[in-house]
């Protein structure tokens, strides 16, 4: 194996690396082995405060709280694709007075932090009577930061359409309608649909951050957990690997899409876009290595 | 909005905290990243995959996740119990940021065709020459955008911060608006524009170097 950084290395180089391979597994069996002695000392591993884990009426809640936190996340993407829908094609307008002011709220719910928008909208229109509660101002929140990005990934979609495609729409007389909404926006669809399932799983890591307005699901669970039980880092630990394995299938999925409508290689690069995963958006999900 | 102009030394004074945590956190999830991304890329198969987890694990858990650990779990297991907020702040968002930066750096490594570091090999250059005159140089230009959104989010991030009482921007927000519900709006505003001043300053900064180190091709 021949890369940029290196040459197809020899036999005394294969020796020398079997020896590092020899000394950082033992410098990782070590760390593991020390992190599991701290906690075991610590009285950490022990049975009684994992037991919620297993207990049915236990797994019943978390299992509330999961859904509630997927329903939160669905419901932002749903939503923040008819925003970014609008805004995007918006951003793609012949007419000025249409593109700026997209242009203006795209780029202003993409630059501010999701949790100053969630504290905004839930300390302003959220608490006290009528205020819409926690779960909605969660929700809003989320649905103006991926709206933003969602108009983001249909701009980018849109362009990534080959141009012959709408120069052939506009020759058999299409009007600029006709040629977005039965040309452009369906073959765009099949481009963007792993970015959004990419952003459909930024969504539910944020959604965690409804913890700081007390909006229900798994965080709300989990607190509700420790505060009977006193195990903080077990049902940390739990909600971790909940969201992980959530993320992680919905990362398969968009990568299963991206093989199947696009191709290996995705026309979509987003990594402009400083969405809360760190411009990793490129369409190919988060699992690829 | 008086009360927002006359204690503006505090919204500043949150900001400042804001730009500390993002600077502090910023510089040592680069050296962290960059240890990560030569375990990933180097030809050790154990600590390839080792980072290969480390990455798939962190980018998929939630940053609050990361700051209950910090700030919630691990005290009461008994660590960190005496460490400062700011540093406490620092850890959680390293945690998490260092395995953004891997990928960026990754990926910007990936970008250099196989085609450079073999022609330098062919005409005699050492591996350190290799580095320094060929690949790297190549690799940096790859890296900057993806590493100025990852900055970029690095910023927004620190206001996960306000949850467990660190009282940067995000936190003052939320005192300023408790106390003067009139003027919520213009209240928003204001911080709002504090963190698009932030984030615009990286991003124009990213495309200044950019256009710097741009080869002639």
């Amino acid at each position: 194996m021949s890369n940029v950084l290196f040459d197809t290395p020899g036999p005394r180089t294969i020796a020398r690396h079997r020896l590092y391979t020899v000394v950082a597994s033992l410098a990782l069996l070590a760390v593991v082995a020390g992190l599991l002695w701290i906690l075991f000392e610590a009285g950490e591993l022990e049975y009684d405060l994992w037991e919620f884990a297993v207990t049915p009426s236990f797994l019943g809640v978390l299992g509330g709280g999961t859904l509630t936190t997927l329903s939160q996340a669905a419901a932002a993407i749903a939503l923040a694709t008819v925003f970014g829908v609008v805004f995007g094609v918006g951003k793609l307008s012949d007419r000025a007075w249409v593109r700026w002011p997209c242009w203006l709220v795209v780029e202003f719910f993409r630059a501010v932090p999701l949790l100053l928008l969630i504290v905004f909208v839930y300390f302003a229109y959220g608490i006290g009577e009528g205020g819409i509660g926690a779960y909605w101002s969660l929700v809003i929140g989320l649905l103006l930061y991926n709206g933003a990005v969602v108009a983001e990934i249909l701009r980018a979609g849109v362009l990534a359409v080959p141009r012959g495609q709408s120069e052939a729409a506009y020759a058999l007389g299409m009007r600029k309608t006709q040629v977005m909404s039965i040309i452009q926006l369906p073959q765009a669809v099949k481009i963007m649909l792993p970015a959004l399932i990419s952003q459909f799983v930024v969504a539910l890591k944020d959604t965690s951050l409804g913890f700081y307005v007390v909006a229900p699901g798994l965080t709300y669970v989990g607190r509700q957990v420790w505060t009977e039980f006193g195990n903080q880092f077990q049902v940390a630990t739990v909600l971790a690997a909940i969201y992980i394995v959530l993320n992680l299938i919905l990362s398969g999925i968009a990568t299963l899409l991206q093989r199947r409508l696009v191709g290996e290689t995705s026309p979509l690069d987003l990594t402009r876009v400083g969405n809360m995963q760190g411009g990793e958006n490129t369409g190919g999900g988060v699992g690829t290595t | 909005m008086d009360d927002v102009t006359g204690n503006f030394d505090l919204v500043l004074s949150a900001f400042w905290l804001t730009i500390q945590l993002a600077v502090i956190s910023g510089l040592a999830s680069l050296v962290l990243g960059t240890l990560l991304a030569a375990m990933r890329v180097g030809p050790v198969a154990v600590l390839r995959r080792t980072a290969g987890v480390y990455v798939n694990v962190v980018r998929n858990t939630p940053l609050l996740i990361i700051f209950i650990f910090v700030f919630i779990a691990i005290p009461n297991i008994g660590y960190l119990t005496q460490t400062p907020f700011l540093l406490k702040g620092v850890i959680a968002l390293t945690f998490y940021t260092s395995a953004f930066v891997c990928e960026a750096l990754r990926s910007g490594i990936n970008a250099v065709p196989l085609g450079q570091a073999e022609a330098a090999r062919a005409i005699g250059l050492t591996f350190g020459q290799n580095m320094t005159n060929v690949v790297l140089p190549q690799a940096f230009r790859a890296v900057v955008p993806p590493m100025a959104s990852v900055l970029i989010a690095l910023t927004k991030n620190t206001s996960v911060a306000a949850a467990f009482g660190l009282l940067e921007a995000t936190a003052r927000m939320r005192g300023f608006t408790n106390n003067n519900a009139d003027d919520r709006l213009l209240i928003f505003a204001v911080f709002a524009l504090g963190y698009i001043i932030v984030v615009e300053a990286i991003s124009l900064s990213a495309i200044g170097l950019e256009r710097r180190w741009k080869a002639a091709r």
